[in-house]
């Protein structure tokens, strides 16, 4: 709409000559910004171009060296398999959870556990479902002496396995829980329950009612979600350095530790690396693209083939979604479980279940270290959550005043900071403030850390800004009150709950992110979580369990905050309590 | 005021339309004290009409005619500043704050001072018989008491006009009579032309004054 038409609105908003209109694009340029500058950065010293450090002439020479390192291959495809395996699993069992057991009170408990199963940072759970899988670990003590026979730790590569088996585990028990929260989001929307009723009254099981009917539309709206469940899954870095085999290691994890080698020859290849994992997180996409195609095709064939669901298939596919859904949820409660026992653990045989003592005393230890790391994670952590909500409300208020109503288009700008590797724009980010001179501190962290909050915070609260009633608004303008009154004194009180959680939300995706304060802070930023994932490899456990689980805690406390307060806030009003 | 201008609420050449067809069209002044009544059925665009009087079309429509307020061409005005005060079916109170701030929230902020602003919402409550309801938390009142509060709150605001969205759709018959009467009292008392939309005669009956009907 242009300026004369919205000027022309009789009682429309006042064109003030105010920042509001620009709010969308500052927001875009905010997230986008550094993704674009990091490609270039990355693309550049690919090909031999950085001045700074020496190189002046475009050059294939650095590919070639890519391609000649013997571990190539396999790195390349460590990250293509364990991408398609986690996500065609994750996005399997959320499925036939969904398809099998909405509406039961089994689902109930699975919604309930989803916030907290979501906040818990990737490396904690990643930590714990190390802890829980190891040789020494609580599945073989369980099973040890009476199953095994084991009287001490097997030999056994049950973690960082080379083919990446506990890595693609370990992703999909954490990307279910994200894409089950966006397919209740998606079942919403799309009037799903008539569907399935609909087909279930026309004879059809359960699961195979819901798949034939309601699972085509619902998979429209969370394509989004499983491309960055695919992008994330094939570039994960810390994820990959707990549960990943080491040598090699995925191509992400391989990318870093070239960056932070002394040599500094290798920051080349590790931009060629960078540049060769966006290629194949671009060519996966196309790839599931192409199979999105022809499983369409084969699903109408079987759609229309009439067939119903023979009863003993219906009752093993809702175990089997039954029984994902729980080991999901195990992995990682258990995990936490794990952390903390050993966290306090005092001395602990094989096959013992738990420690013969429980001590404190590497929490005494580590307390005033932790302690500082903490409060450097919350300081980073709050900056980028209260920047990205600045941000987003005003995106959301320019929205409401000015009618710039975003394009459905403008959902994959959203999603590109999450779709685009990590590894393929930090790294070029890091050089280019090395070129320029920009000091790698916690501002940079922070600028770094709103690219992949402000997406998360905007897809967490644009629903419920724009499910407030209207009318509200005409009321309280009616008695008198400006749009920005309205703003403060009406519209934001209401939306409380909202803002709470999108800042919950906001808050644990920073403190989940490791590559970004470790590449960006130039190591000289540390966060709970750089600290815990660089414990990895020197397997002190009583460490890990202790920084696991500070990192887990980190990002707990703020959803707690978002239960709690608007209960305490809103106590004497009925309507908001349980909004 | 613009001389030989009429005082009340004129729609003049009021005309909207939506992607080019015409909606609605409707040339009528509300002299004060008076309540007018826009009868038709549902989606006529009775409440679009009631929008482009209150300043708040749906960019999707188009508006042509003037908006006049005591011969002031109010047209061009955002909504906080035309002094038109709107009830809907629902009391859409504000849930956060409580029956007193609700009443507050509407007091112009000319009324300076504690005590002072206490005592005008006070003196409202005890106006609709809610004395002392001033703490109450607007989720536990009865639907009449609601009712009762989102006037008064509107009348606080100090209008120059009142507009009705099918006000009284929502209360069950006895209540429906009673506070229907309370509104058109108090608007006749201070001198507010009232314009009301609704697709219920008895509305148009208790409004005591001109109806005009809207065909689809």
């Amino acid at each position: 709409m242009s300026d004369a038409a919205l000027a022309q609105r009789p009682g429309g908003p006042r064109l003030r000559g105010r920042a509001l209109p620009w709010a969308p694009a500052l927001t875009l340029a905010v997230m986008l910004g550094p993704v674009a500058a990091g490609l270039a950065g990355t693309v550049g010293p690919a090909f031999g171009w950085m001045p700074a450090l020496g190189g002046h002439t475009l050059t294939f020479e650095v590919m070639r060296g890519l391609f000649d390192w013997p571990g190539l291959t396999r790195a390349a495809l460590l990250s293509v398999g364990v991408g398609f395996a986690a996500t065609a699993l994750s996005l399997a069992a959320v499925a036939l959870i969904v398809a099998g057991w909405r509406g039961t009170r089994a689902f109930g408990a699975m919604e309930r556990a989803l916030s907290p199963l979501l906040s818990v940072p990737h490396a904690a759970a990643a930590f714990g479902l190390a802890f829980l899988i190891a040789p020494s670990g609580w599945v073989a003590r369980a099973l040890s002496p009476w199953a095994t026979g084991w009287e001490r730790p097997p030999d056994l590569l049950t973690a960082q396995d080379p083919a990446g088996v506990a890595l693609t585990l370990g992703l999909v028990a954490k990307e279910i829980p994200f894409l089950l929260l966006m397919t209740l989001a998606a079942l919403a929307q799309a009037r799903s329950a008539q569907g399935a009723t609909t087909a279930r009254a026309l004879g059809y099981g359960r699961v195979t009612g819901w798949l034939k009917a309601v699972f085509p539309q619902v998979y429209r709206q969370i394509r989004l979600p499983v491309y960055a469940v695919l992008a994330y899954s094939m570039s994960v870095v810390d994820v990959a350095m707990i549960l990943g085999p080491s040598t090699p290691p995925p191509l992400s994890v391989q990318v870093v530790r070239w960056m932070g080698d002394p040599d500094l020859a290798l920051r080349f290849r590790a931009a060629a690396g960078a540049l060769l994992q966006l290629a194949l997180v671009l060519a996966a996409l196309g790839v599931w693209r192409l199979g999105e195609i022809a499983v369409g095709r084969l699903g109408r064939r079987w759609a229309e083939g009439g067939g119903r669901g023979a009863p003993a298939v219906e009752t093993a596919l809702r175990l089997a979604g039954l029984a994902a859904g729980l080991l999901a949820a195990l992995a990682v409660f258990a995990g936490l479980a794990g952390l903390a026992v050993w966290s306090v653990a005092g001395f602990w045989t094989f096959p013992d279940a738990l420690p013969d003592a429980l001590t404190l005393r590497t929490w005494e230890r580590h307390g005033p270290r932790l302690g500082a790391l903490l409060a450097e994670t919350a300081l980073i952590g709050a900056a980028a959550t209260v920047l990205a909500m600045l941000l987003t409300v005003a995106c959301l208020e320019a929205e409401h005043r000015h009618g710039l109503r975003p394009a459905q288009r403008a959902l994959w700008l959203l999603y590109l900071p999450l779709i685009a590797p990590q590894v393929a724009f930090l790294t070029g980010f890091q050089t280019l403030a090395l070129v320029v001179g920009l000091d790698g501190g916690r501002a940079a962290v922070i600028v770094a850390h709103l690219v992949f909050v402000l997406p998360y915070v905007f897809l967490s609260l644009a629903d419920p800004w724009r499910a407030w009633d209207g009318r509200f608004d005409v009321a309280a303008r009616a008695l008198g009150a400006g749009p920005d009154r309205v703003l403060w004194a009406v519209r934001l009180p209401m939306l409380l709950r909202p803002l709470l959680t999108a800042g919950a939300v906001g808050f644990a995706v920073s403190v989940g992110q490791y590559l970004p304060t470790l590449l960006v802070g130039g190591g000289r930023v540390q966060t709970v979580t750089t600290e815990a994932v660089a414990l990895a490899s020197g397997g002190d456990r009583r460490l890990i369990g202790v920084h696991a689980l500070a990192q887990a805690a980190a990002a707990l406390v703020p959803f707690l905050a978002a239960v709690l307060l608007p209960r305490l806030i809103w106590r004497d009003r009925k309507a908001l309590r349980h909004g | 005021m613009v001389e030989g201008a009429r005082r009340g609420l004129a729609l003049e050449r009021l005309a909207i339309t939506h992607a080019g067809r015409p909606l609605v069209a409707l040339d009528i002044v509300v002299a004060p004290g008076e309540a007018a009544t826009v009868m038709g059925p549902s989606g006529v665009g009775k409440s679009t009409l009631l929008a482009a009087v209150t300043g708040t079309l749906d960019p999707a429509f188009a508006m042509t005619g003037r908006v006049r307020l005591d011969g002031v061409d109010v047209t061009g005005l955002p909504t906080e500043a035309r002094r038109i005060g709107i009830l809907f079916q629902d009391e859409l109170l504000f849930p956060h704050l409580s029956v007193g701030g609700n009443l507050a929230f509407g007091l112009p902020a000319h009324v300076r001072g504690r005590a002072a602003r206490r005592a005008r919402v006070e003196a409202a409550l005890e106006r609709v018989g809610l004395s002392g309801y001033a703490g109450r938390d607007p989720a536990t009142l009865s639907g009449g008491q609601k009712a009762r509060v989102a006037l008064m709150r509107m009348l606080l605001s100090e209008p120059r006009a009142l507009l009705l969205d099918e006000a009284f759709s929502r209360l069950d018959a006895a209540l429906r009579d009673q506070i229907r009467r309370l509104v058109f009292d108090m608007a006749r008392r201070d001198g507010l032309p009232v314009l009301q939309v609704t697709h219920d005669r008895s509305d148009a009956a208790a409004a005591n004054g001109p109806v005009l009907e809207l065909h689809p």
